[in-house]
């Protein structure tokens, strides 16, 4: 939910990077902390166990720039990925102005992402948002593994509304800030329809 | 349905600022905040030095929402209160209709005092909030409003 502050000229939104267990959500936020000048972000808070999977959450607010006079911050989440953390994921969609799947593109790994993006449909729809209409981004991951689907058969299998597509190795940063940058795009347009 | 954003007013905000003000000052604590339910700091009085208030604001509103999950599965609404005792600083969070109030506090004060104050200014923010919400803002020029696509686009330049 976008917060607009018109004291201290601020806005606040929020994206949540979505997907199976292992796709690569963390390594996203973490590729971007890496890249970013510390003065445009705070810290990158990572709720997980000792085993590095994720457990709550991971957290990070990114300021992007002035835009009219407003700070334009946008704070990124990803949510746990392992089937069971289905209750976490439910809270973290909680005001939610636009969302990542973040998809691995390994042939064993298509059932998962299937069950996770229908996950995903019903989790936002409890609260109250339709994928369908919520800024939203196909991230295909780990194109550099040797067992792939290829893109265009993973799009017509996980593609829901004509968004934009994106072939990402996150571990090299590749397509990481075209993902991001095409969500936030799709954040901001939102807000200039009001 | 999901929430609608919250506009904030510069005088609504300065408004909010001197109830935490006051809260801070009669709760004798380090400092307080208010966060919004999906963890968007919204404002914050006292001792901010070098604290992380974003993160802060986040991992609380993540705590609330863990907490509040755990008590619907026991058949509560929710908790309406958490608290956090440490060494030297403790936190107290109480939830304030899609808002949380967080104070945090050392030994120049106590839980039951900060648990006292934070529930006398909370029909206060409660209402202040609610007159937000309901309110028109049609007077206000959205920043975005006649945003370009070059606007956009130089974000990521």
């Amino acid at each position: 939910m976008t917060f607009i502050n018109y004291a201290s000229r601020e806005i606040n939104c929020k994206i949540v990077y979505y997907g199976p267990g292992l796709c690569g959500k963390t390594t996203n936020l973490q590729y971007i902390f890496d890249s970013t000048a510390p003065q445009a972000r705070g810290k990158l808070i990572s709720l997980a166990t000792e085993t590095d999977r994720t457990l709550f959450f991971d957290f990070m607010p990114l300021e992007l720039g002035t835009v009219r006079g407003f700070k334009t911050r946008f704070h990124l989440y990803t949510v746990p990925g392992q089937v069971f953390y289905d209750a976490s994921r439910k809270l973290i969609l909680k005001g939610v102005d636009g969302v990542v799947f973040v998809a691995d593109s390994q042939e064993e790994r298509m059932d998962a992402n299937i069950e996770s993006l229908y996950n995903l449909q019903e989790n936002l729809q409890t609260q109250g948002y339709d994928l369908l209409k919520i800024p939203y981004v196909l991230q295909l991951n780990k194109r550099d593994l040797g067992n792939i689907v290829t893109a265009e058969d993973l799009a017509a299998e996980l593609q829901q509304k004509g968004e934009p597509v994106i072939e990402a190795v996150a571990s090299t940063g590749q397509g990481v800030f075209d993902t991001l940058k095409a969500v936030a795009k799709q954040v901001l347009t939102e807000l200039r329809k009001g | 349905m999901a929430d609608t954003p919250i506009l904030l007013r510069e005088q609504q905000y300065h408004q909010i600022k001197a109830v935490l003000a006051r809260l801070r000052m009669d709760s004798s604590a380090k400092v307080v905040f208010l966060v919004d339910k999906d963890g968007q700091e919204i404002a914050s009085q006292g001792e901010v030095g070098n604290l992380d208030t974003t993160s802060l604001a986040s991992l609380a509103a993540g705590n609330v929402a863990a907490t509040g999950g755990m008590a619907q599965l026991i058949g509560e609404k929710e908790f309406p209160t958490l608290s956090h005792e440490g060494e030297k600083d403790s936190i107290h969070i109480s939830v304030v209709g899609r808002l949380l109030l967080m104070v945090v506090f050392d030994e120049r004060s106590s839980l039951g005092l900060v648990k006292l104050r934070s529930k006398q200014v909370s029909h206060q923010l409660a209402a202040m909030f609610d007159e937000i919400a309901a309110g028109n803002y049609d007077d206000l020029d959205s920043p975005f409003a006649g945003i370009t696509d070059e606007d956009i686009d130089s974000l990521f330049s």
